[in-house]
């Protein structure tokens, strides 16, 4: 049973392989079929190997499978080799099942693609290098799976390459990532060093153990690993990479930018947990990462015109509440939202994706409106994923995983009931963000007629399924006001420290207030962008604050003044070999000291000779003399 | 026994081939390759460690004490083979470039290839020089009779830097077997005998400075680079080819043969600036790379950036960053040789190596495009690639000794990214420059796809190596750790 | 006025620095072999006027080995100094200054 797991981890390569190599020749229907297959089998396999886990009871908490070793120098000794607990269970579920999902609706959605090939081939690229992450055994491995995801992510982002601007989102992506990269590598330098194992059990156990407590190492590996989290999370100040991404095409957005790869930094807290355990001044600073970045994503997704760039936004802010989670110490909670995010964030993209595809490629939301008429299982499924967003209270998924958070960081020490706050004040904002899209698009009036949606099983299907799971989704754990249900934790096991539930008036008080912040900002976005506000304001609001909003808040224009600009000068100063310098003026004074010297082999004769005599009358002279 | 019918032989075939010249030479240079690779890799791979292949002893200029003595360990083995396979690659690349003297131009390859595989080979000093300068003077002619429109003056300056400091060399060798003479009253070269003696303390300190500048200027070290962007560019493709994937090897690897183990004390002192230059090598190699509008240039620098960590690896002295270093040296041939091969095949359909005449040859060849995807991937550190294998083993390995400048060189992953993405970005991607080109020929797609098969086959199996190269190291290390260097 | 060595060596001297300055000072090659002419006789007259302070004949026989060996030098300095004039069509020493640094 744990050797299907290298089998989980293999497939998607396989597809990978048999598209990449397959040649120009194949038809469009065998690429569809092997691209969704390949992940579809996967997805089966890891059902299985759930269920062979889950049944195998208290005893067996972890599957491992060692496929062969990867290097073996000493202690240095990482190995391609899967294991699976809980945790890595849930995700391995999350990337297979929705990335099934959106596979299949990008079979549909993406034939009319002269590049079917190259996508399908890059998506199940994708998805095998989320898999080593989520399944590795040791840290180099799932360092391979995180750098892994980053190729899959430049690829695709890039995928409609003639744009130079995709290139450079491509890029951006890559690079921004990369920087989170290197400091994450150089946390696992730290703790190779000092613990003396990259095998990631050994690690846990061996930090609970040796790491001591506030001590410098504790705190500068945790920290390293947070920046890494960070640039992979779209965190602040790394964030930035995450908007322009939407460059890609809208299932490569959904897949990678929503449901999978952004989690990979809060996978990668959760499951390092005990390091940061050692260093609870950086789980503060997680926690305030978290909060800053979740406030001013909402509050930048409040400015953005294009839907794709108000989804990636929302995102970043959704990613922050998993983030403040595990700052709280809340990983089971962040863990759970993951999961829901991943439902409802998928649906919110793959509607989208239709709308824009109906609309011609248009995603401006002040050129939509009225669409509710014309595109109707869209209007569901994207109505239903913004409630679940917004956290809309009781039928919505989002609901139940963000009750868990806000209770859990409630209670929290220290600072718990700050984070709450902004918890609570983000919880508006979503509503408000999620529901002025809604609105902006599908209410009011129609413009042009937009052309026939792409429509059929393999569009519907996953909307539906998707929309099901946002809504009912979330009820793998609750609170005991709606049936206690722990399967969440029972799945974590020993893997995370279990969320805690809350009862009694704080709870109660919690959740009323959560809930009706998240109506009130849904009855805002009414009253200010809903059908009958007359006139339309084309540029919203506020409009310099909406502006400042659109720009991210000055991120990228600081970036460039402050990073990209001077390093592209000191580049181009650089750029003639400034070193030549030296071995130039070695040359240079070598010519003149020719030129010098030079000037005694003239040639003429009777200076020579006047030298001669002059000279040999001096030695006899001083002969003489002396 | 092998080093020296190796050596005969490339050097007999690269006579024949002179002589015979045109298109016979270029398949006289392939088969000699093809079966000395062949012969080699059965030996090497069947002879024990103390086999009569392995080791080869006879006098040569006895009143002075030095012989031909080769000796092939597990080190030696993985470069020689690498140095064939390389070669083969190199006269594959140039099948069809080079119509201009043919028979002349094979023979230098071949000699060049055999004054390499003997470098690797010996072990008396002398004939260790003697070697090293017999793999330098055909390049210089490779590159001043068949490179591009600068040739004179790169091969000019390429012979003169190597050349001074092969001057350094040669005046460190004879300083040692003075010392020895002095010491033990005979004369003697072989490595066994001068590991001993050698002498420590001040003289030790300048006579390992010899040796050190020898092989700085070769790696190359920071601020001894400056030869190979001129050189790298204006070299033919076969010539790039072998000058990144071994000339520059050599360099490294007398460092680990000769100056670490003859010079313990003096090695361990000088560690810190080694790795400064190492470092140095990297981050300036890097940024450079980024600002070159020119496409082999651009590959040059990555190589400087790419040697500096195989510095690194040499001077933190632990046992996993030497196997980092060494199995960089393996990568290194094959990422940045496969990219001279993409030079190589855009300079033969656009006739430009400019960067910003090219942009969205995907759409028209894509299977160059993959190819070069994987090698900038490599180039840049991607997991799952040999060169990533590499230089997180040194990474790990150096962190202890050497924790900042580990620190400082990991920022040279971020600029690599930077280079890579802007050399894939300015050829393949964007809008289409040119009408279309012509895709990967069967020959072009052998030899990338030997290049790229062999980085992923290393970077997730590179254990092969890694047992290989063990014992050499260990044997670098020895006298290093006795002396107080960290484990 | 007795003629005494230091008088002769002092003629010789004399004699050998106006060989000397019309070395120097002329450009044609003619004026400047008859100027060494007059050094090597300077010099002759200087081992003479020993040998004949010392009461030896020995200066006076080198006096012939001078004189052969002025006659050798002149022989072929004229032999050049026509080929020079052959190729260049001059005897001005300040034009054969082809073979410069």
């Amino acid at each position: 049973m744990p050797s299907l797991l290298a089998l989980v981890v293999a497939l998607p390569f396989a597809g990978f392989l048999l598209l990449s190599l397959g040649g120009a020749r194949l038809p469009a229907r065998a690429v569809g079929i092997i691209g969704v297959s390949s992940v579809a089998i996967s997805a089966v396999l890891a059902v299985a190997v759930f269920v062979a886990l889950a049944a195998s009871g208290p005893a067996e908490v972890r599957f491992v499978d060692t496929v062969w070793t990867w290097i073996d120098v000493g202690p240095f000794a990482p190995a391609v080799a899967f294991s699976l607990d809980g945790l890595s269970a849930v995700m391995m579920l999350v990337v297979t099942l929705v990335g099934l999902l959106i596979h299949v609706y990008a079979a549909a959605y993406m034939r009319s693609d002269a590049s079917y090939r190259r996508f399908f081939a890059y998506m199940n690229l994708f998805v095998g290098f989320m898999l080593v992450l989520v399944l590795a055994d040791n840290l180099l491995l799932l360092y391979l799976g995180w750098e892994g995801v980053g190729l899959a992510s430049y690829l695709l982002i890039g995928f409609w390459y003639q744009r130079p601007e995709n290139g450079y989102a491509a890029r951006k992506a890559f690079i921004v990532t990369r920087i989170g990269d290197t400091a994450l590598a150089i946390g696992l330098f730290l703790l190779f060093w000092e613990l003396g194992t990259v095998d990631i059990a050994q690690v846990i156990t061996r930090a609970d153990q040796l790491l001591v407590e506030g001590s410098a190492v504790a705190n500068l590996s945790a920290a390293l690993i947070l920046a890494g989290a960070a640039g992979k999370s779209a965190q602040v100040p790394l964030h930035v990479w995450l908007p322009d991404a939407m460059a890609g095409p809208t299932p490569v957005s959904a897949l990678i930018h929503a449901a999978t790869m952004v989690t990979a930094g809060v996978y990668l807290i959760a499951r390092l947990h005990p390091i940061f355990e050692a260093a609870p001044a950086v789980l503060v600073a997680v926690a305030i990462v978290g909060a800053v970045t979740l406030l001013l994503a909402a509050l930048a997704a409040l400015g953005q015109r294009d839907v794709k760039r108000v989804l990636a936004y929302s995102t970043i802010s959704q990613l922050g509440y998993m983030v403040v989670a595990l700052g709280a110490g809340a990983y089971a909670a962040a863990i759970a939202h993951l999961v829901t995010h991943a439902f409802f964030k998928a649906l919110l993209f793959l509607s989208a994706g239709v709308v824009i595809a109906s609309l011609r490629g248009e995603h401006d939301l002040w050129r939509m409106g009225g669409l509710r008429r014309v595109l109707h299982l869209p209007f569901w499924s994207f109505g239903i994923g913004a409630a679940s967003l917004a956290a809309v209270p009781v039928v919505t998924a989002g609901f139940y995983s963000k009750e868990l958070i806000l209770w859990n960081v409630w209670v929290a020490e220290p600072g718990g009931a700050w984070l709450a706050a902004v918890l609570l004040a983000g919880t508006f904002l979503t509503a408000l963000y999620a529901f002025r899209a809604f609105f902006l698009a599908f209410f009011g009036k129609l413009r042009d007629a937009p052309s026939p949606p792409p429509r059929g099983g393999l569009i519907a299907a996953p909307l539906v399924i998707l929309a099901v799971l946002a809504i009912v989704g979330g009820l793998f754990e609750t609170s005991a006001y709606f049936g206690g249900i722990e399967l969440l934790t029972l799945t974590l096991g020993d893997s995370l420290p279990a969320a805690a539930h809350g009862v009694g008036a704080d709870a109660l008080a919690l959740m009323i207030g959560a809930s009706g912040l998240s109506l009130l900002g849904i009855a805002a976005a009414y009253l200010a962008y809903g059908p009958r506000v007359l006139p339309r304001r084309a540029g919203g609001y506020l409009p310099a604050a909406g502006r400042a909003a659109e720009a991210g808040f000055g991120f990228d224009a600081a970036y460039e003044r402050i990073v990209v600009g001077p390093f592209r000068r000191l580049a181009r100063g650089l750029r003639d070999e400034p070193v030549d310098l030296v071995y130039e003026a070695v040359a240079r004074l070598l010519r003149a000291a020719h030129g010098v010297l030079a000037f005694t082999q003239r040639g003429r004769v009777r200076v020579y000779l006047a030298v001669l005599l002059l000279g040999s009358l001096a030695v006899l002279a001083y002969s003489v003399m002396a | 026994m092998i080093v020296l019918v190796l050596v005969a032989f490339l050097a007999a075939a690269g006579l024949l081939a002179w002589i015979t010249g045109g298109r016979v030479a270029r398949a006289i240079a392939a088969v000699a390759l093809g079966l000395a690779l062949a012969f080699g890799a059965v030996v090497l791979a069947i002879a024990a460690p103390d086999s009569a292949w392995r080791s080869f002893d006879e006098p040569w200029i006895p009143s002075l004490g030095i012989r031909l003595q080769f000796g092939v360990d597990g080190l030696s083995g993985i470069l020689i083979l690498l140095a064939l396979v390389v070669g083969l690659l190199a006269v594959l690349v140039s099948w069809s470039e080079i119509r201009h003297r043919r028979g002349f131009f094979d023979f230098n390859l071949l000699v060049s290839l055999a004054g390499v595989v003997g470098v690797f080979g010996a072990l008396d000093l002398v004939l260790f020089y003697v070697f090293w300068e017999l793999m330098l003077v055909p390049m210089v002619l490779l590159i001043a009779v068949w490179g591009h429109e600068d040739r004179l003056r790169a091969a000019l300056k390429f012979f003169v830097f190597t050349h001074a400091g092969s001057l350094f060399l040669l005046a460190a060798i004879l300083a040692l077997g003075a010392f020895y003479r002095a010491e033990t009253g005979a004369w003697s070269f072989q490595l066994a005998d001068l590991a001993g003696a050698a002498p420590t303390g001040y003289p030790g300190l300048v006579i390992m400075l010899g040796f050190f500048i020898g092989f700085a200027v070769k790696i190359p070290a920071v601020p001894f680079h400056t030869w190979l962007p001129d050189a790298h560019t204006q070299a033919p493709t076969a010539g790039s080819v072998v000058l990144a994937g071994l000339l520059l090897k050599a360099g490294a690897y007398g460092l680990i043969r000769f100056a670490l183990p003859l010079f313990p004390e003096a090695s361990i002192a000088l560690a810190p600036i080694a790795m400064t230059l190492g470092v140095v090598g990297i981050l300036y190699g890097a940024v450079l790379a980024f600002s070159q509008p020119d496409f082999k240039r651009l590959v040059a620098y990555t190589s400087i950036s790419h040697m500096g960590f195989a510095l690194l690896g040499i001077y933190a002295m632990t046992e996993l960053a030497l196997i980092g270093a060494v199995l960089l040296l393996v990568a290194h041939a094959f990422s940045t040789g496969g990219l001279f091969v993409v030079a190589g095949a855009l300079e033969a359909r656009l006739e430009t190596r400019q960067l910003r005449r090219m942009g969205g040859l995907w759409a028209s060849a894509p299977r160059l495009g993959a190819a070069a995807l994987i090698l900038v991937m490599a180039s840049l550190g991607l997991p799952g690639l040999a060169n990533f294998a590499a230089e997180f083993s040194i990474f790990f390995g150096a962190f202890g000794p050497a924790p900042w400048f580990v620190a400082a060189a990991a920022i040279g992953l971020i600029l690599s990214a930077l280079y890579g993405l802007r050399l894939l970005q300015g050829v393949f991607f964007g809008p289409p420059r040119w009408e279309g080109i012509a895709d990967l020929s069967p020959r072009e797609a052998a030899v990338l796809g030997v290049a790229t098969v062999v980085l992923v086959v290393l970077g997730l199996y590179p254990i092969p190596v890694i047992d290989a190269a063990s014992g050499a190291i260990t044997a670098a290390l020895d006298p290093l750790m006795s002396r107080g260097a960290s484990p | 006025m007795t003629l005494g060595l230091p008088e002769v060596l002092t003629f010789a001297s004399i004699l050998f620095g106006v060989g000397a300055a019309g070395l120097l000072a002329r450009r044609s090659l003619l004026f400047m072999l008859a100027s060494i002419e007059v050094m090597f006789v300077a010099g002759g007259v200087a081992f003479v006027g020993v040998s004949a302070s010392l009461g030896q004949a020995d200066g006076q026989v080198v006096f012939f080995f001078v004189l052969a060996a002025a006659a050798a030098q002149v022989s072929v300095a004229l032999a050049l100094m026509l080929r020079f004039h052959a190729q260049s069509r001059t005897i001005d020493a300040d034009r054969a200054s082809s073979l410069r640094g």
